[in-house]
């Protein structure tokens, strides 16, 4: 009976993180300048927020099935999501968009190429 | 074309067994008809992977990695991730959002391109860097929040990915 209420209590809370974290990944979506930050924004949902919502999602539906399809559907996500961020962030270096810089001066020229 | 024909079975079978067990997990109707459904795909499936391998020889993953090391750093890695999700969340909550955004090169030590795949992949993994291009023994890493410290941390987790390669090389 408490087991079952600690359960429950603790997937809604890693749901409702993972919710948190989507929101937050889209407002940055949102509010961020231009495309080089706005990647970053994305991967928070991706990451924070996937992960959340597929344990929650777990301890809901308990050792079952559901749990090891969710487990599949996480870890794919986990290669996959990157990849394909990476993917964008590189077509748009190979069209031609220019990452920008705030860091200047003698900061900047130790990391560039 | 086949020159070692006992590892080769060896290999159809476990593919089979995995694949089955895989099936069995999907699908949870355990109905005659069903299971032999699964039985027969899982046979056309390995017979497609075997004729690739014929196509193919050279292009079989080899995964040369340290099993138990894997774990570690995965348990290594989910830290990092929900960190740097902070971070990221405090920029992006913060009236004034202040972005400190830089990319920089990052040197790469993995000997496979598994490993590589792995320290690139774990880059984009944590919210705040993206590896957004691979040179030779780099990457071009572009982050949101740069500070001194940025580079050492990177350099970190490369040192964790190069050791979790298995040493066989």
């Amino acid at each position: 009976m408490t087991l079952t209420l600690v359960v429950e209590i603790v997937s809604w809370m890693l749901i409702l993180a993972g919710s948190a974290f989507t929101i937050i990944g889209a407002v940055g979506t949102l509010r961020f300048p231009n495309f080089w930050s706005r990647l970053h924004a994305a991967s928070v949902s991706e990451s924070a927020g996937m992960i959340f919502l597929v344990m929650g999602m777990c301890l809901q539906a308990g050792v079952t099935l559901v749990t090891v399809k969710l487990i599949l559907i996480g870890a794919f996500i986990f290669i996959t999501g990157p990849t394909s961020t990476h993917a964008v962030a590189n077509a748009a270096l190979m069209s031609g968009e220019k990452p920008e810089s705030d860091v200047t001066g003698e900061k900047a020229s130790k990391g560039e190429t | 074309m086949v020159r070692n024909f006992g590892g080769f079975m060896l290999r159809a079978l476990f593919t089979a067994l995995t694949l089955f067990v895989l099936w069995l997990l999907m699908s949870g109707i355990y109905k005659p008809l069903i299971v032999w459904l699964g039985v027969a795909s899982v046979l056309v499936a390995v017979m497609v992977v075997r004729r690739m391998d014929v196509v193919a020889d050279k292009g079989r993953l080899e995964i040369k990695l340290k099993p138990f090391a894997i774990i570690g750093y995965w348990i290594w890695l989910m830290v990092e991730i929900v960190k740097s999700n902070w971070a990221v969340s405090k920029i992006i909550l913060s009236p004034t959002m202040t972005l400190n955004r830089h990319h920089f090169n990052v040197p790469c030590t993995q000997k496979t391109d598994l490993g590589q795949t792995i320290f690139a992949n774990s880059i984009t993994l944590t919210p705040g860097t993206i590896s957004v291009d691979v040179e030779d023994g780099s990457f071009l890493v572009h982050t949101v929040s740069y500070s001194d410290d940025s580079l050492s941390a990177l350099a970190d987790m490369d040192a964790r990915v190069s050791k979790i390669e298995s040493a066989v090389l």
